[in-house]
Protein backbone atom coordinates (compact mmCIF):
# COMPACT_ATOMS: atom_id res chain seq x y z
CA UNK A 1 0.00 0.00 0.00
CA UNK A 2 1.39 3.40 -0.89
CA UNK A 3 1.91 6.28 1.50
CA UNK A 4 -1.25 8.13 0.40
CA UNK A 5 -3.54 5.18 0.95
CA UNK A 6 -1.98 4.52 4.33
CA UNK A 7 -2.45 8.12 5.41
CA UNK A 8 -6.06 8.04 4.26
CA UNK A 9 -6.60 4.90 6.33
CA UNK A 10 -5.70 6.73 9.55
CA UNK A 11 -9.07 8.50 9.37
CA UNK A 12 -11.02 5.25 9.17
CA UNK A 13 -9.50 3.30 12.00
CA UNK A 14 -6.20 1.93 10.64
CA UNK A 15 -3.57 2.01 13.33
CA UNK A 16 -1.35 5.09 13.42
CA UNK A 17 2.34 4.51 12.74
CA UNK A 18 4.69 4.33 15.70
CA UNK A 19 8.45 4.66 15.91
CA UNK A 20 8.67 0.94 15.25
CA UNK A 21 7.60 1.72 11.68
CA UNK A 22 10.89 2.55 9.95
CA UNK A 23 9.41 5.50 8.03
CA UNK A 24 8.14 7.05 11.27
CA UNK A 25 11.12 6.18 13.42
CA UNK A 26 11.73 9.78 14.50
CA UNK A 27 8.10 10.94 14.36
CA UNK A 28 5.89 8.69 16.43
CA UNK A 29 2.42 9.66 15.27
CA UNK A 30 0.59 7.23 17.57
CA UNK A 31 2.36 8.72 20.58
CA UNK A 32 1.60 12.30 19.52
CA UNK A 33 -2.11 11.61 19.08
CA UNK A 34 -2.84 8.97 21.74
CA UNK A 35 -6.63 8.97 21.25
CA UNK A 36 -8.22 9.43 17.84
CA UNK A 37 -9.88 12.89 17.81
CA UNK A 38 -13.50 13.19 16.59
CA UNK A 39 -14.12 14.68 13.11
CA UNK A 40 -13.71 18.44 12.74
CA UNK A 41 -16.80 20.60 12.26
CA UNK A 42 -17.10 23.06 9.37
CA UNK A 43 -15.86 26.59 10.09
CA UNK A 44 -16.11 29.90 8.32
CA UNK A 45 -13.62 31.02 5.70
CA UNK A 46 -10.47 32.66 7.08
CA UNK A 47 -10.71 36.35 7.78
CA UNK A 48 -6.97 36.83 7.57
CA UNK A 49 -4.63 36.95 4.57
CA UNK A 50 -2.48 33.92 3.80
CA UNK A 51 1.33 34.04 3.62
CA UNK A 52 1.24 34.41 -0.16
CA UNK A 53 -1.35 37.21 -0.26
CA UNK A 54 -1.46 39.07 -3.54
CA UNK A 55 0.72 36.59 -5.43
CA UNK A 56 -1.90 34.19 -6.78
CA UNK A 57 -4.21 34.44 -9.78
CA UNK A 58 -6.76 32.39 -7.89
CA UNK A 59 -7.20 30.77 -4.54
CA UNK A 60 -8.57 27.50 -3.25
CA UNK A 61 -9.40 27.24 0.45
CA UNK A 62 -9.89 24.18 2.62
CA UNK A 63 -11.26 24.85 6.09
CA UNK A 64 -11.05 21.88 8.45
CA UNK A 65 -10.99 19.64 5.40
CA UNK A 66 -14.06 21.20 3.77
CA UNK A 67 -13.07 22.67 0.44
CA UNK A 68 -14.46 25.71 -1.28
CA UNK A 69 -13.85 24.38 -4.77
CA UNK A 70 -13.08 21.25 -6.75
CA UNK A 71 -10.80 18.53 -5.44
CA UNK A 72 -9.13 18.43 -8.84
CA UNK A 73 -7.06 21.46 -9.71
CA UNK A 74 -6.06 21.85 -13.36
CA UNK A 75 -3.25 24.31 -13.75
CA UNK A 76 -2.27 26.25 -16.87
CA UNK A 77 0.18 29.14 -16.95
CA UNK A 78 -0.78 30.60 -13.60
CA UNK A 79 -0.09 30.93 -9.89
CA UNK A 80 -2.66 29.37 -7.60
CA UNK A 81 -2.82 29.59 -3.82
CA UNK A 82 -4.11 26.60 -1.90
CA UNK A 83 -4.79 27.29 1.74
CA UNK A 84 -5.32 24.46 4.20
CA UNK A 85 -6.91 26.10 7.22
CA UNK A 86 -7.26 24.31 10.53
CA UNK A 87 -9.55 26.33 12.74
CA UNK A 88 -10.75 23.87 15.35
CA UNK A 89 -9.91 22.40 18.73
CA UNK A 90 -9.10 18.76 19.46
CA UNK A 91 -10.69 17.37 16.28
CA UNK A 92 -9.37 15.68 13.15
CA UNK A 93 -9.81 16.30 9.44
CA UNK A 94 -8.62 15.06 6.10
CA UNK A 95 -8.02 17.28 3.08
CA UNK A 96 -7.46 15.73 -0.30
CA UNK A 97 -6.45 17.42 -3.50
CA UNK A 98 -5.22 16.41 -6.91
CA UNK A 99 -3.20 18.91 -8.91
CA UNK A 100 -2.52 18.44 -12.60
CA UNK A 101 -0.30 20.74 -14.63
CA UNK A 102 -1.09 20.58 -18.34
CA UNK A 103 1.68 19.72 -20.78
CA UNK A 104 4.12 22.54 -21.52
CA UNK A 105 2.46 24.85 -18.99
CA UNK A 106 4.33 26.75 -16.33
CA UNK A 107 2.56 27.02 -13.00
CA UNK A 108 3.17 28.05 -9.42
CA UNK A 109 1.46 26.39 -6.47
CA UNK A 110 1.46 28.46 -3.29
CA UNK A 111 0.43 26.11 -0.54
CA UNK A 112 -0.12 27.14 3.06
CA UNK A 113 -1.04 25.31 6.22
CA UNK A 114 -2.57 27.88 8.50
CA UNK A 115 -3.37 26.58 11.94
CA UNK A 116 -5.57 28.73 14.16
CA UNK A 117 -6.98 26.17 16.53
CA UNK A 118 -5.42 23.95 19.16
CA UNK A 119 -4.73 20.27 19.48
CA UNK A 120 -6.11 19.36 16.07
CA UNK A 121 -4.99 16.59 13.76
CA UNK A 122 -4.71 17.72 10.15
CA UNK A 123 -4.13 15.02 7.59
CA UNK A 124 -3.49 16.30 4.08
CA UNK A 125 -3.07 14.23 0.96
CA UNK A 126 -1.98 15.57 -2.41
CA UNK A 127 -1.44 14.01 -5.78
CA UNK A 128 0.54 16.15 -8.15
CA UNK A 129 0.99 15.33 -11.82
CA UNK A 130 3.01 17.19 -14.40
CA UNK A 131 2.39 16.62 -18.11
CA UNK A 132 5.14 16.42 -20.71
CA UNK A 133 7.38 19.47 -20.57
CA UNK A 134 5.28 21.04 -17.79
CA UNK A 135 6.86 23.12 -15.08
CA UNK A 136 5.67 23.58 -11.54
CA UNK A 137 7.17 25.46 -8.66
CA UNK A 138 5.54 24.51 -5.37
CA UNK A 139 6.01 26.61 -2.25
CA UNK A 140 4.79 25.20 1.03
CA UNK A 141 4.51 27.18 4.25
CA UNK A 142 3.53 25.18 7.30
CA UNK A 143 2.58 27.57 10.08
CA UNK A 144 0.84 25.78 12.88
CA UNK A 145 0.43 25.98 16.66
CA UNK A 146 2.66 23.92 18.94
CA UNK A 147 -0.28 21.80 20.10
CA UNK A 148 -1.24 20.61 16.62
CA UNK A 149 -0.45 17.37 14.87
CA UNK A 150 -0.19 17.73 11.12
CA UNK A 151 0.89 15.34 8.42
CA UNK A 152 0.96 16.28 4.76
CA UNK A 153 1.76 13.55 2.25
CA UNK A 154 2.22 14.14 -1.45
CA UNK A 155 2.87 11.90 -4.38
CA UNK A 156 4.46 13.67 -7.34
CA UNK A 157 4.43 12.09 -10.79
CA UNK A 158 6.40 13.71 -13.57
CA UNK A 159 6.06 13.09 -17.30
CA UNK A 160 9.34 13.03 -19.24
CA UNK A 161 10.86 16.47 -19.70
CA UNK A 162 8.90 17.98 -16.81
CA UNK A 163 10.55 20.36 -14.36
CA UNK A 164 9.42 20.32 -10.76
CA UNK A 165 10.66 22.42 -7.87
CA UNK A 166 9.47 22.61 -4.29
CA UNK A 167 10.49 24.49 -1.17
CA UNK A 168 8.95 23.53 2.16
CA UNK A 169 9.11 25.96 5.07
CA UNK A 170 8.11 24.33 8.32
CA UNK A 171 7.31 25.93 11.68
CA UNK A 172 7.04 22.60 13.43
CA UNK A 173 4.11 21.78 15.73
CA UNK A 174 3.52 19.20 18.44
CA UNK A 175 4.31 16.94 15.51
CA UNK A 176 4.47 18.21 11.97
CA UNK A 177 5.53 16.09 9.06
CA UNK A 178 5.84 16.97 5.42
CA UNK A 179 6.37 14.01 3.19
CA UNK A 180 6.99 13.94 -0.56
CA UNK A 181 7.20 10.88 -2.79
CA UNK A 182 8.52 11.80 -6.20
CA UNK A 183 8.93 9.68 -9.31
CA UNK A 184 11.46 10.89 -11.83
CA UNK A 185 11.12 9.14 -15.21
CA UNK A 186 14.46 10.47 -16.49
CA UNK A 187 14.82 11.75 -20.04
CA UNK A 188 15.84 15.22 -18.89
CA UNK A 189 13.24 15.45 -16.13
CA UNK A 190 14.49 17.62 -13.30
CA UNK A 191 13.33 17.93 -9.72
CA UNK A 192 14.43 20.24 -6.95
CA UNK A 193 13.25 19.40 -3.44
CA UNK A 194 14.31 22.01 -0.89
CA UNK A 195 13.20 22.86 2.58
CA UNK A 196 13.84 24.70 5.79
CA UNK A 197 12.52 23.92 9.22
CA UNK A 198 12.75 26.49 11.98
CA UNK A 199 11.71 25.04 15.29
CA UNK A 200 11.78 26.33 18.85
CA UNK A 201 10.20 25.46 22.19
CA UNK A 202 9.18 21.81 22.20
CA UNK A 203 8.21 21.78 18.53
CA UNK A 204 8.83 18.91 16.17
CA UNK A 205 9.25 19.24 12.42
CA UNK A 206 9.88 16.37 10.04
CA UNK A 207 10.76 16.83 6.39
CA UNK A 208 10.75 13.53 4.58
CA UNK A 209 11.38 12.91 0.90
CA UNK A 210 11.54 9.75 -1.15
CA UNK A 211 12.74 10.22 -4.72
CA UNK A 212 12.72 7.34 -7.17
CA UNK A 213 14.57 7.59 -10.45
CA UNK A 214 12.93 5.27 -12.93
CA UNK A 215 14.51 6.18 -16.29
CA UNK A 216 17.74 7.23 -17.93
CA UNK A 217 19.10 10.73 -17.41
CA UNK A 218 16.97 12.30 -14.68
CA UNK A 219 18.16 15.00 -12.30
CA UNK A 220 17.37 15.66 -8.66
CA UNK A 221 18.78 18.35 -6.44
CA UNK A 222 17.93 18.74 -2.75
CA UNK A 223 18.89 21.29 -0.13
CA UNK A 224 17.31 21.30 3.30
CA UNK A 225 18.30 23.69 6.06
CA UNK A 226 17.27 23.18 9.65
CA UNK A 227 17.39 25.36 12.74
CA UNK A 228 16.43 24.03 16.15
CA UNK A 229 16.38 25.93 19.44
CA UNK A 230 14.88 25.26 22.88
CA UNK A 231 14.18 21.58 23.27
CA UNK A 232 12.84 21.32 19.73
CA UNK A 233 13.45 18.46 17.37
CA UNK A 234 14.11 18.55 13.66
CA UNK A 235 13.96 15.50 11.45
CA UNK A 236 15.22 15.15 7.92
CA UNK A 237 14.80 11.89 6.08
CA UNK A 238 15.89 11.95 2.48
CA UNK A 239 15.96 8.86 0.38
CA UNK A 240 16.98 8.69 -3.25
CA UNK A 241 16.49 5.41 -5.07
CA UNK A 242 18.09 5.01 -8.47
CA UNK A 243 16.32 2.01 -9.97
CA UNK A 244 17.88 -0.55 -12.23
CA UNK A 245 18.29 0.95 -15.69
CA UNK A 246 18.07 4.57 -14.50
CA UNK A 247 21.59 5.16 -15.77
CA UNK A 248 23.14 8.63 -16.00
CA UNK A 249 21.04 9.85 -13.11
CA UNK A 250 22.32 13.01 -11.46
CA UNK A 251 21.14 13.22 -7.86
CA UNK A 252 22.45 15.46 -5.13
CA UNK A 253 21.15 15.87 -1.62
CA UNK A 254 22.29 18.16 1.18
CA UNK A 255 21.00 18.70 4.66
CA UNK A 256 22.59 21.19 7.04
CA UNK A 257 21.26 21.92 10.48
CA UNK A 258 22.07 24.42 13.18
CA UNK A 259 21.54 23.68 16.84
CA UNK A 260 20.87 26.85 18.80
CA UNK A 261 20.58 25.11 22.15
CA UNK A 262 22.10 22.00 23.66
CA UNK A 263 18.66 20.60 24.46
CA UNK A 264 17.58 20.72 20.83
CA UNK A 265 17.90 17.61 18.68
CA UNK A 266 18.37 16.87 15.01
CA UNK A 267 17.82 13.47 13.46
CA UNK A 268 19.05 13.18 9.91
CA UNK A 269 18.85 10.14 7.72
CA UNK A 270 20.11 10.72 4.19
CA UNK A 271 20.07 7.56 2.06
CA UNK A 272 21.16 6.76 -1.46
CA UNK A 273 20.19 3.42 -2.97
CA UNK A 274 21.76 2.93 -6.36
CA UNK A 275 20.96 0.01 -8.65
CA UNK A 276 22.05 1.67 -11.92
CA UNK A 277 25.35 2.43 -13.66
CA UNK A 278 27.21 5.58 -14.57
CA UNK A 279 25.38 7.78 -12.08
CA UNK A 280 26.49 11.00 -10.38
CA UNK A 281 25.05 10.85 -6.88
CA UNK A 282 26.16 12.55 -3.71
CA UNK A 283 24.81 13.45 -0.34
CA UNK A 284 26.06 15.60 2.47
CA UNK A 285 24.85 16.16 5.98
CA UNK A 286 26.09 18.51 8.69
CA UNK A 287 24.82 19.42 12.13
CA UNK A 288 26.60 22.19 13.99
CA UNK A 289 26.41 25.34 16.03
CA UNK A 290 26.87 28.96 14.99
CA UNK A 291 30.46 29.90 14.18
CA UNK A 292 31.85 31.64 17.28
CA UNK A 293 34.54 33.50 15.36
CA UNK A 294 32.03 34.88 12.89
CA UNK A 295 29.78 35.90 15.80
CA UNK A 296 32.63 37.83 17.41
CA UNK A 297 33.49 39.53 14.13
CA UNK A 298 29.90 40.72 13.71
CA UNK A 299 29.65 41.86 17.33
CA UNK A 300 32.93 43.75 17.06
CA UNK A 301 31.25 45.86 14.38
CA UNK A 302 28.53 46.92 16.79
CA UNK A 303 25.82 44.31 16.32
CA UNK A 304 24.47 42.94 19.65
CA UNK A 305 24.85 39.20 20.23
CA UNK A 306 21.22 38.21 19.66
CA UNK A 307 21.06 40.20 16.41
CA UNK A 308 24.37 38.70 15.28
CA UNK A 309 22.91 35.23 15.89
CA UNK A 310 19.84 36.07 13.84
CA UNK A 311 21.99 37.52 11.08
CA UNK A 312 24.01 34.32 10.77
CA UNK A 313 20.97 32.06 11.10
CA UNK A 314 19.02 34.00 8.50
CA UNK A 315 21.94 33.75 6.10
CA UNK A 316 22.16 30.02 6.77
CA UNK A 317 18.48 29.45 5.97
CA UNK A 318 18.71 31.93 3.11
CA UNK A 319 20.73 29.47 1.06
CA UNK A 320 17.61 27.36 0.57
CA UNK A 321 15.27 30.32 0.15
CA UNK A 322 17.46 31.89 -2.54
CA UNK A 323 16.75 28.91 -4.75
CA UNK A 324 13.06 29.85 -5.00
CA UNK A 325 12.52 31.07 -8.55
CA UNK A 326 9.23 32.96 -8.13
CA UNK A 327 10.37 36.37 -6.96
CA UNK A 328 7.29 37.33 -4.97
CA UNK A 329 7.18 33.94 -3.27
CA UNK A 330 10.88 34.19 -2.49
CA UNK A 331 10.37 37.51 -0.73
CA UNK A 332 7.33 36.15 1.13
CA UNK A 333 9.42 33.12 2.20
CA UNK A 334 12.25 35.36 3.35
CA UNK A 335 9.87 37.46 5.40
CA UNK A 336 8.24 34.39 6.89
CA UNK A 337 11.60 32.88 7.84
CA UNK A 338 12.78 36.14 9.39
CA UNK A 339 9.66 36.34 11.57
CA UNK A 340 10.13 32.71 12.66
CA UNK A 341 13.76 33.39 13.55
CA UNK A 342 12.74 36.42 15.61
CA UNK A 343 10.57 34.00 17.57
CA UNK A 344 13.66 31.86 18.17
CA UNK A 345 15.40 34.69 20.03
CA UNK A 346 16.63 33.34 23.35
CA UNK B 1 42.06 58.77 24.74
CA UNK B 2 43.06 55.07 25.07
CA UNK B 3 44.76 54.23 28.32
CA UNK B 4 45.99 50.75 29.19
CA UNK B 5 47.50 50.08 32.59
CA UNK B 6 49.31 46.96 33.76
CA UNK B 7 47.14 44.69 31.60
CA UNK B 8 47.42 40.96 32.23
CA UNK B 9 45.42 38.56 30.08
CA UNK B 10 45.21 34.82 29.59
CA UNK B 11 44.15 32.74 26.64
CA UNK B 12 43.24 29.32 27.90
CA UNK B 13 45.90 28.41 30.44
CA UNK B 14 48.59 30.68 29.04
CA UNK B 15 49.24 34.20 30.25
CA UNK B 16 49.94 36.19 27.07
CA UNK B 17 49.78 39.81 28.21
CA UNK B 18 51.97 40.34 31.23
CA UNK B 19 51.59 43.86 32.55
CA UNK B 20 51.16 45.89 29.38
CA UNK B 21 50.84 49.65 29.73
CA UNK B 22 50.20 52.09 26.91
CA UNK B 23 48.69 55.54 26.38
CA UNK B 24 47.47 56.78 23.02
CA UNK B 25 46.26 60.39 23.23
CA UNK B 26 43.61 61.77 20.86
CA UNK B 27 44.96 62.91 17.51
CA UNK B 28 47.94 60.53 17.58
CA UNK B 29 48.96 57.44 15.66
CA UNK B 30 50.97 54.85 17.55
CA UNK B 31 52.62 51.87 15.92
CA UNK B 32 53.16 48.53 17.65
CA UNK B 33 55.84 46.23 16.33
CA UNK B 34 57.07 43.01 17.78
CA UNK B 35 58.03 39.43 17.06
CA UNK B 36 55.52 36.76 16.03
CA UNK B 37 53.61 35.45 19.01
CA UNK B 38 54.44 38.49 21.17
CA UNK B 39 50.77 39.14 21.93
CA UNK B 40 49.88 41.92 19.47
CA UNK B 41 46.69 40.30 18.17
CA UNK B 42 45.89 39.19 21.70
CA UNK B 43 45.97 42.85 22.75
CA UNK B 44 43.57 43.79 19.96
CA UNK B 45 41.19 40.96 20.92
CA UNK B 46 41.31 41.85 24.61
CA UNK B 47 40.50 45.47 23.78
CA UNK B 48 37.55 44.46 21.58
CA UNK B 49 36.25 41.85 24.02
CA UNK B 50 36.63 38.49 22.35
CA UNK B 51 35.39 35.48 24.37
CA UNK B 52 38.16 33.33 25.80
CA UNK B 53 40.50 36.25 26.41
CA UNK B 54 40.43 36.67 30.15
CA UNK B 55 41.75 39.80 31.79
CA UNK B 56 43.24 38.91 35.18
CA UNK B 57 44.67 42.28 36.16
CA UNK B 58 44.92 45.87 34.99
CA UNK B 59 42.63 48.24 33.12
CA UNK B 60 41.83 49.61 29.69
CA UNK B 61 39.78 52.78 29.27
CA UNK B 62 38.63 54.83 26.31
CA UNK B 63 38.15 58.48 27.30
CA UNK B 64 38.02 57.38 30.90
CA UNK B 65 35.34 54.75 30.32
CA UNK B 66 36.12 51.17 31.36
CA UNK B 67 36.22 49.20 28.09
CA UNK B 68 36.62 45.83 29.76
CA UNK B 69 33.18 46.04 31.40
CA UNK B 70 31.44 46.40 28.04
CA UNK B 71 30.08 43.88 25.54
CA UNK B 72 31.96 43.84 22.17
CA UNK B 73 29.03 45.56 20.40
CA UNK B 74 28.90 48.26 23.08
CA UNK B 75 32.62 48.90 22.65
CA UNK B 76 32.03 49.35 18.93
CA UNK B 77 29.20 51.77 19.65
CA UNK B 78 31.63 53.77 21.80
CA UNK B 79 33.78 54.11 18.69
CA UNK B 80 36.28 51.25 18.92
CA UNK B 81 37.13 49.48 15.67
CA UNK B 82 39.46 46.58 14.93
CA UNK B 83 40.65 45.84 11.43
CA UNK B 84 41.22 42.09 11.74
CA UNK B 85 44.50 40.41 10.88
CA UNK B 86 42.38 37.63 9.37
CA UNK B 87 38.96 39.02 8.37
CA UNK B 88 36.11 36.50 8.49
CA UNK B 89 33.88 35.39 5.63
CA UNK B 90 30.15 35.75 6.27
CA UNK B 91 28.33 33.79 3.54
CA UNK B 92 24.83 34.93 2.71
CA UNK B 93 25.20 38.41 4.19
CA UNK B 94 25.99 41.00 1.51
CA UNK B 95 28.67 43.45 2.63
CA UNK B 96 26.33 46.42 2.24
CA UNK B 97 23.63 44.79 4.37
CA UNK B 98 26.22 43.88 6.96
CA UNK B 99 27.66 47.38 7.26
CA UNK B 100 24.24 49.04 7.28
CA UNK B 101 23.12 46.72 10.08
CA UNK B 102 26.31 47.45 12.01
CA UNK B 103 26.04 51.21 11.52
CA UNK B 104 22.39 51.32 12.54
CA UNK B 105 23.03 49.07 15.55
CA UNK B 106 25.76 51.42 16.72
CA UNK B 107 23.56 54.44 16.16
CA UNK B 108 20.71 52.82 18.07
CA UNK B 109 23.03 52.10 21.00
CA UNK B 110 24.03 55.77 20.99
CA UNK B 111 20.41 56.91 20.85
CA UNK B 112 20.70 58.15 17.26
CA UNK B 113 18.26 57.48 14.42
CA UNK B 114 18.89 55.16 11.46
CA UNK B 115 20.73 56.45 8.42
CA UNK B 116 18.24 56.67 5.53
CA UNK B 117 18.98 54.09 2.83
CA UNK B 118 19.65 56.60 -0.02
CA UNK B 119 22.13 58.52 2.11
CA UNK B 120 23.86 55.30 3.16
CA UNK B 121 24.16 54.15 -0.46
CA UNK B 122 25.54 57.50 -1.54
CA UNK B 123 28.23 57.35 1.13
CA UNK B 124 28.99 53.71 0.29
CA UNK B 125 29.48 54.59 -3.39
CA UNK B 126 31.78 57.48 -2.62
CA UNK B 127 33.81 55.45 -0.13
CA UNK B 128 34.12 52.48 -2.50
CA UNK B 129 35.30 54.83 -5.25
CA UNK B 130 37.94 56.40 -3.01
CA UNK B 131 39.26 52.92 -2.14
CA UNK B 132 39.05 51.90 -5.82
CA UNK B 133 36.71 49.03 -4.97
CA UNK B 134 34.26 47.51 -7.42
CA UNK B 135 30.82 48.40 -6.01
CA UNK B 136 29.44 45.01 -7.06
CA UNK B 137 31.76 43.36 -4.55
CA UNK B 138 29.66 44.99 -1.85
CA UNK B 139 26.56 43.14 -3.01
CA UNK B 140 28.16 39.73 -2.61
CA UNK B 141 28.46 37.78 0.64
CA UNK B 142 30.89 39.61 2.92
CA UNK B 143 34.47 38.60 2.07
CA UNK B 144 33.30 35.31 0.52
CA UNK B 145 35.88 34.18 -1.98
CA UNK B 146 37.83 37.44 -1.63
CA UNK B 147 41.61 37.42 -1.84
CA UNK B 148 43.62 38.31 1.26
CA UNK B 149 44.24 41.81 -0.06
CA UNK B 150 40.59 42.35 -1.00
CA UNK B 151 39.55 41.38 2.51
CA UNK B 152 41.91 43.97 3.98
CA UNK B 153 40.50 46.62 1.68
CA UNK B 154 37.00 45.63 2.81
CA UNK B 155 38.10 46.16 6.44
CA UNK B 156 39.14 49.70 5.60
CA UNK B 157 35.88 50.23 3.73
CA UNK B 158 33.97 49.17 6.83
CA UNK B 159 36.12 51.41 8.96
CA UNK B 160 35.45 54.42 6.74
CA UNK B 161 31.71 53.72 6.74
CA UNK B 162 31.47 53.26 10.52
CA UNK B 163 33.77 56.26 11.27
CA UNK B 164 35.05 54.99 14.61
CA UNK B 165 36.97 57.15 17.09
CA UNK B 166 39.67 54.68 18.01
CA UNK B 167 41.12 52.43 15.31
CA UNK B 168 43.21 49.32 15.75
CA UNK B 169 44.79 48.06 12.55
CA UNK B 170 46.15 44.54 13.02
CA UNK B 171 48.57 43.91 10.16
CA UNK B 172 46.28 45.59 7.68
CA UNK B 173 49.28 45.94 5.36
CA UNK B 174 50.06 42.24 5.09
CA UNK B 175 48.69 40.73 1.90
CA UNK B 176 48.40 44.06 0.11
CA UNK B 177 50.12 44.67 -3.19
CA UNK B 178 52.07 47.91 -3.71
CA UNK B 179 49.16 49.87 -5.18
CA UNK B 180 46.69 48.52 -2.64
CA UNK B 181 49.02 49.49 0.20
CA UNK B 182 49.05 53.08 -1.05
CA UNK B 183 45.27 53.21 -1.52
CA UNK B 184 44.57 51.66 1.87
CA UNK B 185 47.09 53.98 3.54
CA UNK B 186 45.38 56.98 1.99
CA UNK B 187 42.11 55.64 3.38
CA UNK B 188 43.66 55.36 6.82
CA UNK B 189 45.25 58.80 6.64
CA UNK B 190 41.89 60.27 5.67
CA UNK B 191 40.65 59.07 9.06
CA UNK B 192 43.31 61.00 10.97
CA UNK B 193 41.63 63.71 13.00
CA UNK B 194 42.23 65.61 16.25
CA UNK B 195 39.48 63.66 18.01
CA UNK B 196 40.61 60.25 16.72
CA UNK B 197 43.52 58.02 17.51
CA UNK B 198 44.98 54.83 16.07
CA UNK B 199 47.01 51.84 17.04
CA UNK B 200 48.77 50.40 14.02
CA UNK B 201 50.17 46.88 14.39
CA UNK B 202 52.65 46.04 11.70
CA UNK B 203 55.84 44.15 10.88
CA UNK B 204 56.99 46.50 8.15
CA UNK B 205 58.32 49.99 7.78
CA UNK B 206 56.66 50.40 4.39
CA UNK B 207 53.20 50.97 5.94
CA UNK B 208 54.71 53.53 8.31
CA UNK B 209 56.18 55.37 5.34
CA UNK B 210 52.60 56.19 4.38
CA UNK B 211 50.89 56.27 7.76
CA UNK B 212 53.43 58.23 9.77
CA UNK B 213 53.29 57.32 13.45
CA UNK B 214 53.79 59.75 16.29
CA UNK B 215 55.22 56.97 18.42
CA UNK B 216 56.51 53.43 17.93
CA UNK B 217 56.34 50.76 20.62
CA UNK B 218 57.95 47.35 20.80
CA UNK B 219 55.73 44.60 22.21
CA UNK B 220 57.66 41.54 23.30
CA UNK B 221 56.81 38.87 25.81
CA UNK B 222 53.42 40.40 26.55
CA UNK B 223 54.70 43.88 27.53
CA UNK B 224 55.78 47.13 25.92
CA UNK B 225 59.54 46.88 26.25
CA UNK B 226 60.59 49.98 24.32
CA UNK B 227 59.00 53.15 22.98
CA UNK B 228 60.35 55.86 20.77
CA UNK B 229 59.76 58.08 17.79
CA UNK B 230 59.41 56.98 14.16
CA UNK B 231 63.18 56.33 14.06
CA UNK B 232 62.66 53.29 16.31
CA UNK B 233 60.89 51.50 13.45
CA UNK B 234 63.88 52.10 11.16
CA UNK B 235 66.23 50.80 13.81
CA UNK B 236 64.12 47.62 14.25
CA UNK B 237 64.11 47.10 10.51
CA UNK B 238 67.92 46.94 10.65
CA UNK B 239 68.66 45.14 13.88
CA UNK B 240 65.57 43.01 14.55
CA UNK B 241 64.09 42.07 17.91
CA UNK B 242 66.98 40.08 19.39
CA UNK B 243 67.83 42.45 22.17
CA UNK B 244 64.17 42.87 23.18
CA UNK B 245 63.61 39.15 23.22
CA UNK B 246 66.27 38.94 25.92
CA UNK B 247 64.70 41.81 27.84
CA UNK B 248 61.28 40.24 27.67
CA UNK B 249 62.57 36.96 29.00
N1 LIG C 1 43.55 30.13 21.80
C1 LIG C 1 44.83 30.12 22.21
N2 LIG C 1 45.27 29.20 23.11
C2 LIG C 1 46.55 29.19 23.53
N3 LIG C 1 47.48 30.05 23.10
C3 LIG C 1 47.09 30.98 22.21
C4 LIG C 1 45.77 31.06 21.73
N4 LIG C 1 45.69 32.09 20.86
C5 LIG C 1 46.93 32.63 20.82
N5 LIG C 1 47.76 31.96 21.62
C6 LIG C 1 49.20 32.24 21.82
O1 LIG C 1 49.35 33.54 22.27
C7 LIG C 1 50.56 34.07 21.80
C8 LIG C 1 50.34 35.44 21.20
O2 LIG C 1 49.59 35.32 20.00
P1 LIG C 1 49.21 36.58 19.15
O3 LIG C 1 48.32 36.11 18.06
O4 LIG C 1 48.70 37.64 20.03
O5 LIG C 1 50.63 37.01 18.56
P2 LIG C 1 51.00 38.19 17.57
O6 LIG C 1 51.91 39.07 18.31
O7 LIG C 1 49.78 38.81 17.02
O8 LIG C 1 51.80 37.42 16.44
P3 LIG C 1 51.87 37.62 14.83
O9 LIG C 1 52.91 38.66 14.62
O10 LIG C 1 52.33 36.31 14.33
O11 LIG C 1 50.53 38.01 14.36
C9 LIG C 1 51.12 33.05 20.82
O12 LIG C 1 52.17 32.34 21.46
C10 LIG C 1 49.97 32.16 20.53
O13 LIG C 1 50.38 30.86 20.25
MG1 LIG D 1 48.91 38.87 15.18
Amino acid sequence: MNALAKAEGWMTGSPLPTRRDEAFRYSDLARALRTAPPPSPPASAPGWPGPFEGLADRELVFVNGYESGPDLLLLGDEAVAVRFISDTIDTAHLSRLKVVVAADCMATLLESYEGRGEGYFANTILEIELGKGARLERLVVLDEPDTAVSVSTAEVKLAPGARYAQTVLASGAKLQRHETHLHNPGAGTTARLDGAYLVDGARHADVTTVVTHEGIGGETSQLTKGVAGGSARGVFQGRIVVSEGADKTDARMRHDALLLSDRAEIDAKPELEIYADDVACAHGNTVGALDEEALFYIRSRGVPLDDARIMLTEAFVGEAIERIEHEGAREAARGWAFRRLEALRP
Amino acid sequence: MLSIKNLHARVGDAEILKGLSLDVPAGEVHAIMGPNGAGKSTLSYVLTGRDGYEVTEGSATLDGEDLLALDPSERAAKGLFLSFQYPLEIPGVPALTFIRTALNSQRKARGEGEVPAPEFLKRARATAASLKMDFDMLRRGLNVGFSGGEKKRMEIFQMAMLSPRFLILDETDSGLDIDALRIVSEGVNAMRAPDRAMLVITHYQRLLDYVKPDKVHVLAGGRIVASGGPELAHELEKSGYDKYALEAA
